[in-house]
């Protein structure tokens, strides 16, 4: 579980979502956890190119993460590393999106993975993240267990 | 924050062996084991679990306790909470931005539905 895969449906033509990715105007709109405000949006959309995003978020706290474009096939894949500013990096992570037409529009598929160091890298070869995933599931059922145990 | 990434750090690296998640996954189920319980399943000789039940100490994920001969071994859930949160921060980042990216597209989408795009 060094690694996060999420799948969201989207009623806009893959080309559309593609672009909302990739420029400043689009980055804008949705970057961060919350409503807060993205302060700051440079991206330069080739392979190679770097993107830069400072955000604030509700809690008054700003952010900042960047990284550099690996894969930029519009409008199906989009790779970029990643890393956040300043006391806050854990190193520098991999972004992969992958966006499928559908008759609604689009399917599109984030996975945000290497989440941490070189030890977890070097497992992530090594396929342990599904072993992971299920003892993480465990151990949430079982705390779960524990709590209802108390009460 | 450093001693915080330092503990994930350590509680990752831990987490990376397969004899340690398994330990970790039963004692997760079982509360807790003794040294030799622990080591019955696994083809490895006791002194090389110890070696893992030290890691997984040094990422302070389990605590032992010895009375008489016996080693009780309990897991300590704290480090695993801290690094599913970390995990957590991230889904939350991506859960709501990727809500406004849809909405964002979707309006992109039904202005050029209205200009015949």
């Amino acid at each position: 579980m060094s690694s996060l895969t999420l799948v969201r449906r989207i009623r806009a033509r893959p080309s559309i979502v593609f672009d909302a990715l990739i420029t400043a105007e689009g980055i804008a709109c949705w970057w961060g956890p919350d409503a807060g405000p993205v302060l700051l949006a440079e991206c330069d959309p080739r392979v190679g190119g770097r993107f830069r995003v400072r955000f604030r978020t509700l809690d008054g706290s700003e952010h900042e993460s960047s990284g550099a474009y690996l894969e930029v096939a519009r409008p199906e894949r989009l790779a970029m590393s990643w890393r956040w500013a300043g006391s806050e990096d854990p190193g520098e992570s991999l972004v992969e999106i992958d966006l499928r037409p559908i008759a609604e529009g689009t399917e599109l598929t984030l996975t945000h993975s290497r989440l941490h160091d070189e030890e977890t890298r070097r497992g992530h070869e090594q396929g342990w993240s599904g072993a992971l995933d299920k003892l993480m599931r465990q151990f949430l059922v079982s705390a779960e267990e524990e709590r209802h145990d108390r009460s | 924050m450093v001693n915080y990434t330092r503990q994930l750090d350590r509680t990752f690296a831990a987490l990376v062996d397969p004899t340690r998640r398994a330990i970790l996954a039963r004692l997760g189920r079982e509360g807790e084991a003794t040294v030799s319980e622990l080591a019955q399943p696994f083809a490895i000789k006791l002194p090389a679990v110890m070696k893992h039940l030290d890691v997984l100490s040094g990422a302070n994920l389990i605590t032992r306790s010895k009375q008489g001969r016996t080693v009780t071994v309990r897991l300590s859930p704290e480090p695993m909470r801290a690094a599913m949160e970390w995990l957590r921060h991230y889904e939350r980042f991506w859960q709501a931005g990727l809500d406004r990216l849809a909405a964002y597209a979707e309006s992109r989408e039904a202005e050029a539905k209205r200009g015949g795009g």
